[in-house]
């Protein structure tokens, strides 16, 4: 079966290609269920080739299938070539499963949108750019899905391109990515001119014997590209702002897969990063900085879903934090329940946002428990994992990283805790906000409004919100299975449990830092991160439902630390001046030598040509002066 | 024979041969410096080169090293082509232009 694991990333792009030609012709459910059977036939061949992959002995759980040669340049050999080994199946099983799930909802979701087809169009492009990145064996076609889904996240975030919000939006995430980029693509020269391969075997088979500042180097340019797909701080910007594309992008996209892709590829590195232990530290405290950064910007947001995407920054944040502790199987376990969850959680909102009639303001929402009762059920199963209440999947993953972080050194551990404490209130606020209290979407007409086109609250909101289709809340419903039972992956109580540990260890075993804690305090540490999440939980009840305690919601969180009006005022002041004077250098003195060679040349030459008077007497004499200067001086100085 | 006895005191040697070869070159250039006349240059140039010639024979025969008469063969082969180009200009123009000199035909001039 591993023979045609080229099958994965074929179907959706087959799927693409049918929806590029025939899109507009199949109309409105055609075109959805064919993207949707295209990404769950993928989803199909990755499970027959982890079959595969599993029958085998561990040792021999790698396989790279070459398509072809890519680019043959001297030395350098690019080969178009997938790499199927424990890691990138993993990847691949999620982005296939929770992809497909996420089609069919929408499905639903995009329900009479004009540009319907369009819209799986690029979800097939987004699936097959995702799964160029998880499966490439080098570099290169790493890099040529990192680009993939970045044009398709930025096609995604402007989908409604007649939003002022949403366009600006899509260009933030795309300039803001091409930071990140910039520091894949020195990674990659710097590979290939320390290593001479850009294969990932290669790169991390020599990365024992690399001068340690070009390891360093290559770890921490990687960690820039990582940073700008995996929105840490400071390239964290885009993501809150990419909340203006449709929600199930923002569930597929900025949250369950293409998000992760910087954590992918520093596993993917991991025994390169092991050979530099600082950079580890580094990246557990952008980690953790992002972590703590979000979650308290996530507390004061309004916008359902910007408190959700907050909530993704903060858990790559977690992320972050378990590579740079050296728990690569941590990240990767966390990853896949986070996507779980996070995916739910998006459905979930875009379930609620449908069913208010796109109100996305959780201002105007509450007591919508009654009204919507699987998209409460299923919201709750969410809420719960993402709080880190066992047994739901979250728990397990934070666990693990917060034990990590325990044993990489105790601040850390603590930060991590407040912010796993804050995760589990702001998520409180956030179910409360919405399915509890009175129900304001009736009266109360909201002072301020995010979304356009709701200029009359009072007619808008009169109906009464309604549950979702079948095709919107079946998603929910796998989902929130899995985000139950997906702490069953890597449950820690003894070696038997361990599955994704054993199950990942033949790529992630030689760079792992093994957990040398006591049982005990393993056991006083979980106990711990549930009294938190309780302790988070309890005072958003408290403040929100009870309204024993203030609300506290600064307009410093609300604005995120105002880092984004810093980083406008410093790229529109200074950074701009800077910029024009780089242009004004350009246009002054670096074209200023260009021309002014051409414009002496062009001067001399008018001056030149007046030699050629067209006389041939006067070359004729020119000569005769010539030959006879050259008599005298052979016979003065040349010894003649 | 001794009808002047100075005169047969008298050795041509290769000087006298140089000095002839001098004095044509002169005449030529100086010629193709004053005169108007395109064919009267173009013999003027002519006469620059069996100069040349006379003095690479001459030098030929004094250091009796036959390079010198290679060179003169080389050198009539190209005035032999050359005569051929020149003059196919110079007919050309005098049919044209009839009695045009040299100073009329600036016309390449820069």
């Amino acid at each position: 079966m591993l023979t045609v694991a080229w099958l994965v990333p074929a179907l959706p792009l087959a799927g693409f290609l049918l929806l590029v030609v025939f899109g507009r012709r199949l109309g409105e459910a055609a075109a959805g269920w064919l993207a949707t059977a295209a990404c769950t036939g993928a989803f199909v061949v990755a499970v027959g080739c982890l079959l595969d992959l599993a029958s085998r002995p561990q040792d021999q759980r790698s396989d790279v299938t070459t398509l072809f040669t890519w680019i043959p340049v001297g030395s350098l050999n690019v080969e178009l070539g997938f790499l199927v080994d424990p890691l990138s199946m993993t990847m691949m099983l999620f982005v296939t499963g929770i992809g497909a799930l996420i089609h069919l909802y929408s499905i639903g979701y995009m329900h009479g949108d004009p540009k319907f087809s369009k819209f799986f169009l690029y979800l097939n492009l987004f699936v097959f750019s995702m799964l160029m990145l998880v499966m490439g064996d080098n570099l290169v076609v790493t890099f040529l899905g990192w680009e993939g889904v970045g044009a398709c996240s930025y096609f995604l975030i402007s989908f409604w391109q007649t939003r002022e919000a949403a366009a600006s939006a899509a260009k933030k995430a795309f300039v803001t990515n091409r930071i990140g980029d910039w520091g894949f693509m020195l990674a990659m020269f710097l590979t290939f001119q320390a290593v001479g391969s850009l294969n990932y075997a290669d790169l991390n088979g020599a990365a024992a014997g690399l001068a340690g500042s070009t390891a360093t180097a290559i770890a921490v340019l990687l960690f820039v590209g990582a940073m700008g797909k995996s929105a840490q701080l400071p390239l964290s910007v885009w993501l809150p702002d990419a909340m203006a594309g449709p929600t199930p992008v923002s569930a597929l996209i900025h949250a369950a897969t293409m998000v992760t892709a910087g954590v992918y590829l520093l596993c993917r590195v991991s025994p390169l990063l092991h050979e530099v232990p600082n950079v580890g530290t580094a990246i557990a405290v952008v980690g953790i900085v992002t972590a703590l950064w979000a979650a308290t910007v996530a507390i004061a947001q309004n916008d359902i879903k910007k408190v959700l995407a907050y909530s993704t920054v903060s858990q790559l944040g977690f992320m972050f934090i378990a590579v740079g502790s050296g728990a690569y199987v941590a990240a990767v376990f966390h990853m896949v329940t986070h996507a779980f969850f996070k995916a739910l959680l998006f459905l979930g909102s875009g379930s609620v946002i449908h069913g208010v009639h796109d109100e996305q303001d959780m201002r105007r929402m509450g007591a919508l428990r009654k009204l919507m009762p699987i998209t409460y059920i299923t919201f709750m199963i969410g809420f719960l994992a993402i709080a880190g209440i066992p047994p739901f999947a979250g728990f397990w993953s934070k666990d693990e990283i917060l034990a990590a972080a325990f044993q990489k050194s105790t601040p850390l551990w603590v930060a991590t805790f407040v912010a796993a404490g804050l995760t589990a209130f702001y998520m409180t606020r956030q179910v409360i906000m919405v399915f509890f209290g009175e129900a304001r979407w009736k009266h109360e007409p909201a002072p301020t409004l995010s979304a356009a086109g709701h200029d009359d609250p009072e007619q808008g909101h009169v109906v009464t919100p309604h549950e979702s289709s079948w095709l919107m809340t079946l998603p929910l419903v796998v989902l929130a299975v899995l985000a139950t039972f997906g702490g069953l992956f890597n449950l820690p109580f003894w070696d038997g449990t361990r599955r994704l540990e054993h199950w990942l260890d033949p790529v992630l075993g030689e760079a792992e830092v093994p957990l040398t804690l006591s049982t005990s305090t393993l056991i006083v540490l979980a106990l711990s991160a549930v009294a938190i999440s309780l302790v988070g939980i309890g005072t958003g009840y408290l403040v929100y439902e009870r309204r024993r305690v203030r609300a506290f919601e600064p307009a410093v969180f609300a604005d995120g630390w105002y880092l984004d009006r810093s980083i406008g005022r410093f790229a529109g002041g200074p950074g701009m001046a800077a910029f024009e004077g780089v242009a004004w250098f350009d246009s002054h003195v670096v074209d200023g030598a260009v021309n002014g060679v051409a414009g002496g040349v062009r001067w001399s030459a008018e001056r030149l040509r007046r030699t050629q008077t067209g006389f041939v007497r006067n070359y004729a004499l020119g000569i005769a002066v010539g030959a006879v200067l050259l008599l005298v001086w052979f016979a003065t100085r040349g010894g003649f | 024979m001794n009808v002047l006895p100075v005169l047969a005191e008298l050795r041509v040697t290769a000087s006298w041969y140089l000095v002839l070869g001098a004095m044509l070159f002169s005449i030529g250039s100086v010629g193709l410096l004053v005169r108007r006349n395109p064919l009267v240059m173009f013999m003027c140039v002519e006469l620059m080169l069996n100069a040349v010639n006379l003095s690479f024979v001459t030098l030929a025969r004094a250091l009796d090293d036959v390079g010198g008469q290679t060179a003169v063969f080389f050198v009539l082969v190209v005035a032999a082509a050359e005569v051929v180009v020149g003059l196919g200009i110079v007919v050309a123009i005098m049919r044209r232009r009839p009695g045009a000199n040299a100073d009329d035909l600036s016309m390449l001039r820069g």
